[in-house]
């Protein structure tokens, strides 16, 4: 660290505590999660377990919405940790998150497991309000509140990040790299990655949190009023763009251990160059104009919104395989890179990110969407985003943190577990939707449950392998000191 | 249709756990020319990047023109009112002719229903959503008789996965 960043960033003693508690509850809640999810594929399976409609369809809200909202925080969790090398952030701002996150968990739990409550994490407008007798009013206010409440948290922690970013680089813009961009400066080859992408999680993500904070409060006033009653469309479309935002920022946030750490591996250098920049803008204003591919079957939309949902859909893939897999690549190959827990997931990582583009960038075409919406292809393709990428992302940092890979040949052969059970699971899901399995049934057809089993028996892998990485980091996670991994010097 | 989407993905997909593996496979002995491997590395990068913009082009001309959501060139299609609500479907009629132009006229009642048409070998043939408010126009030309159903795509409740019709397709007079 030179004698500038010394003075921006926070205290490693005031950092490291907080990132333990995201972490710590992060993990133990993605492997309840992932339980939850193997028990839907077995319900579908039809052969090792039943469960009544009504349940099914409240744990998938509880898987939805979990799954979200954990690997948001566990996202956040990384970017805050790699930032606060480069700017001073406030940990008790960091932590007020935290507590608040968990206050809007046990709200979003309370609804579902208590109220009944199963409009899925999306709260497809105008469905929270009809739920013919499931659910009652409050318990869908209390729902929605938890996910304001989450998106509250979430603005909290990126007020600070923002000002942090505003005091040492002057603006948003300039972390993210425009004024080099456009040779206004010149490259700077000491502009961290981190702070570029941080740059950019901030710009969409708060964008979507204030879009999702709309749709949120209109929706109560729905339930409150049923005689407010906006316009479904319009409705969708700010649920569908503060859906796709978020996740997209939580990966965006996720990428940045692969940037920080990968290059300790490879011992080798991940600079910023004009070409990354591009990327970084391109994607910023990518991820805030895709969200139509998202409404292809709602024929009411404009036709060149659909169009645009399309071309961008195909755009938006390239910075991810051209810059970040490809310098991913580029870094490991001949680099005589030590193989453990920590590398190896950050390498599945890039793999189950630059997979998972495919069947999305072709479900992303209107041809294709009129046989594959809202099938089980759906589901397969955001989990290899995220069972294979965010996730690997969070588990490699969580391992890194922990000096985890020292436990060698066990770490290695976990990831395997888990990188097995996650691609068969995915595959599942791709399977079932090229055979026009419905995503969400409760019930599934004799024909289709084969898969349902598969699909579980793959879950019970990924959970297995999770297990593996997760309980030696959560052993060693009290007393672990942050980021002693004795794997060399920065490069 | 769907079978060759599977393929197509899988090949992409298939291709990409090939470069991995490679450089997985080669990511040892350490070379120290880490300048060298770049120039190399960027080089390739180059033309990636052209070649998936190429492709986008391609792609996106075959496959957005004619745009595949006009309606159809049929001057008067047979017009059938589909009404979803939870949780079962209304459709003003039950069956149809092979070859017969027909245009589903697609609303809800409720909440968001998603109106899939699901041929007799259980494959999708086409969908469009059912909202309230709008009606969506879904242009339909059956070639094969049978039993085909109409299922609930969007999520819409506890019974969401019952809300079933079915249209018989008869072959033409």
């Amino acid at each position: 660290m030179t004698t500038t960043e010394l003075r921006y960033a926070t205290p490693e003693a005031q950092r490291a505590p907080v990132v333990k508690l995201y972490l710590g509850i992060g993990l133990l809640v993605f492997a309840g999660l992932m339980l939850v999810g193997a028990l839907m594929r077995a319900a579908q399976g039809a052969t090792m377990l039943t469960l009544a409609p009504d349940v099914f369809y409240q744990l998938m809200t509880l898987h939805g919405a979990g799954m979200v909202g954990t690997a948001g925080l566990a996202a956040l969790a990384v970017n805050w940790y790699f930032l606060s090398q480069h700017v001073q952030l406030n940990p008790k701002i960091f932590l007020a998150t935290l507590l608040l996150s968990l206050v809007a968990v046990a709200m979003i739990v309370g609804s579902i497991l208590i109220g009944h409550f199963a409009a899925a994490w999306t709260f497809l407008y105008p469905l929270p309000a009809f739920s013919l007798g499931q659910w009652s009013k409050g318990a869908a206010l209390t729902f929605v509140g938890g996910l304001l409440l989450l998106g509250v948290a979430f603005l909290l922690v990126y007020l600070d990040m923002g000002v942090a970013i505003v005091r040492r680089y002057g603006s948003i813009a300039r972390a993210l790299g425009l004024p080099m961009l456009f040779g206004r400066e010149p490259i700077d080859a000491t502009h961290s990655p981190t702070v570029v992408a941080s740059a950019m999680v901030l710009i969409v993500n708060v964008a979507g949190i204030a879009v999702g904070a709309i749709v949120l409060i209109m929706t109560m006033l729905h339930l409150i009023y049923p005689a407010l009653a906006p316009d479904a469309l319009l409705m969708k479309n700010l649920i569908f763009f503060f859906g796709h935002v978020f996740i997209n920022a939580t990966i965006y946030s996720a990428v940045i251990a692969v940037y920080e750490i990968l290059p300790l591996y490879a011992r080798r250098p991940w600079r910023v160059s004009r070409p990354f920049l591009a990327a970084w803008l391109a994607v910023t204003l990518m991820v805030l104009a895709v969200y139509p591919h998202h409404l292809l079957m709602d024929f009411a939309m404009p036709p060149w919104m659909a169009i645009m949902g399309q071309i961008v859909s195909y755009a938006s893939g390239i910075p991810v395989l051209v810059m970040t897999a490809f310098g991913g690549l580029m870094l490991v190959y001949r680099s005589g890179i030590r193989w453990d827990a920590a590398s190896s997931l950050l390498v599945l990582s890039l793999f189950g990110w630059a997979a998972g583009i495919i069947p999305a960038v072709i479900d992303g075409m209107i041809h294709v969407n009129l046989v594959m919406h809202n099938t089980l292809w759906v589901p397969g393709h955001f989990h290899f985003y995220l069972l294979l990428g965010v996730l690997p992302m969070v588990l490699g940092f969580a391992s890194y943190l922990c000096a985890n890979g020292q436990q060698g040949r066990t770490g290695l052969v976990a990831v395997a577990v888990y990188a097995t059970g996650g691609t068969l699971l995915c595959l599942s899901f791709l399977v079932s939707g090229a055979l026009s399995v419905p995503r969400r049934f409760a019930v599934h057809e004799e024909s289709w449950q084969w898969l349902g089993n598969v699909g579980a028996l793959s879950g019970g892998i990924v959970l297995i392998g999770t297990l593996m990485i997760a309980v030696p980091i959560l052993q060693k996670l009290p007393r672990a000191r942050l980021a002693s991994t004795g794997i060399g010097a920065r490069a | 249709m769907h079978i060759s989407i599977l393929l197509v993905s899988l090949l992409g997909m298939g291709f990409i756990a090939a470069v991995f593996g490679f450089v997985v496979l080669n990511s040892g002995p350490r070379d120290e020319d880490f300048g060298g491997i770049a120039k190399r590395g960027y080089f390739i990068r180059l033309w990636w990047f052209i070649g998936l913009c190429a492709a986008g082009v391609l792609v996106s001309v075959w496959s957005l023109i004619p745009f595949p959501l006009q309606a159809s060139s049929a001057e008067s299609p047979r017009i059938i009112q589909a009404v979803g609500r939870q949780w079962s479907w209304e459709l003003a009629s039950n069956s149809v002719e092979t070859g017969e132009p027909v245009r589903f006229r697609v609303t809800s009642q409720d909440v968001n229903h998603g109106f899939a048409i699901y041929g007799p070998d259980d494959k999708i043939v086409a969908q469009t959503q059912a909202m309230p408010g709008y009606f969506n126009d879904l242009d339909v030309t059956f070639e094969h008789a049978g039993k085909y159903r109409v299922l609930c795509l969007e999520y819409c409740g506890v019974a969401h996965h019952a809300m079933v019709a079915e249209i018989a397709v008869t072959e033409k007079h």
